[in-house]
């Protein structure tokens, strides 16, 4: 495959550029002109009573390649490695998608139980479950009355 | 146009752009997809990064030689509770205007594992021909 610095006008105009990242900085959404800033994969976590839930857009990975792990009970990590695509005979025109290895570490905002985490990979999004470790659920007191 | 072409520029109101912020939070976030385009000598290929998006919410269409690529994802599942919340994307849109020609019934596309290719199969050229030179 040849690589060229063809000018990407010859064959294509963009009659709209609605720039992601520029959405990313400028537009409504602030949190996320913190998090443009970070190296890795941008990371979702929200969490419900018994569980952390994570989501990670990893668009055209090897879910078989990725690792996920959690150290130290709310250390989470999740790398691996996306390919540049391989096509025979072409001219490559513009090179927008990111390729290479990544690594992204987010400390949880709870603790959880790393042998009980699950992940599922579907149309390009990683989801992991993290369930809270029993110390970090939320516990009802019993007050006894004297 | 040069390589600056992939540098940020200031149209950033598309559809859902920054106009009437009362209805924030319903109208959701559109963003443009990251896109390799290659050209082959008998198609340009088109890949584009649409994570979340299930085959049947992709919308390609070709007109007057505009391609747009519209694809729309399903609300994230943690409406509340959010504890870090890094990006947010209800809509991938993208349009291009392109100059060759482009044989629209056959464009082909595919989505798989939140990527999007589009092939756009050129016309085909009319091949040379020799002209016999009466003497």
């Amino acid at each position: 495959m040849t690589r060229s610095r063809h000018a990407f006008g010859d064959l294509w105009h963009e009659v709209n550029r609605v720039q992601d990242e520029f959405n990313r900085l400028f537009g409504r959404f602030a949190p996320a002109a913190r998090a443009a800033a970070t190296a890795g994969p941008l990371v979702n976590v929200w969490e419900d009573e018994n569980a952390l839930h994570a989501e990670i857009d990893l668009p055209d990975v090897d879910p078989a390649q990725l690792e996920v792990t959690v150290t130290e009970g709310n250390q989470l990590t999740v790398a691996g490695e996306r390919k540049a695509p391989e096509l025979a005979g072409a001219t490559w025109v513009r090179q927008e998608r990111p390729a290479g290895p990544f690594a992204r570490v987010v400390a949880l905002p709870a603790l959880v139980d790393a042998d009980k985490v699950g992940a599922k990979y579907e149309n390009g999004v990683l989801r992991l479950t993290l369930p809270k470790s029993e110390a970090a659920k939320p516990r009802k007191i019993t007050v006894v009355g004297a | 146009m040069s390589d600056n072409a992939l540098q940020t520029n200031g149209t950033a109101a598309l559809a859902h752009g920054a106009a009437n912020g009362a209805a924030e939070g319903v109208r959701g976030v559109t963003v443009a997809p990251r896109v390799d385009l290659f050209e082959k000598d008998d198609e340009l290929l088109l890949l584009a990064d649409m994570p979340g998006v299930r085959p049947d919410d992709v919308d390609v269409r070709f007109e007057n030689g505009e391609l747009t690529v519209h694809g729309r994802r399903a609300p994230a599942v943690g409406g509340r509770e959010r504890s870090r919340w890094e990006y947010e994307v209800t809509n991938y849109y993208r349009t291009f205007r392109v100059t060759e020609a482009i044989a629209a019934d056959r464009i082909a596309a595919e989505l798989k594992n939140g990527v999007l290719t589009l092939h756009l199969p050129k016309v085909e050229a009319v091949k040379p021909r020799r002209i016999a030179v009466r003497g």
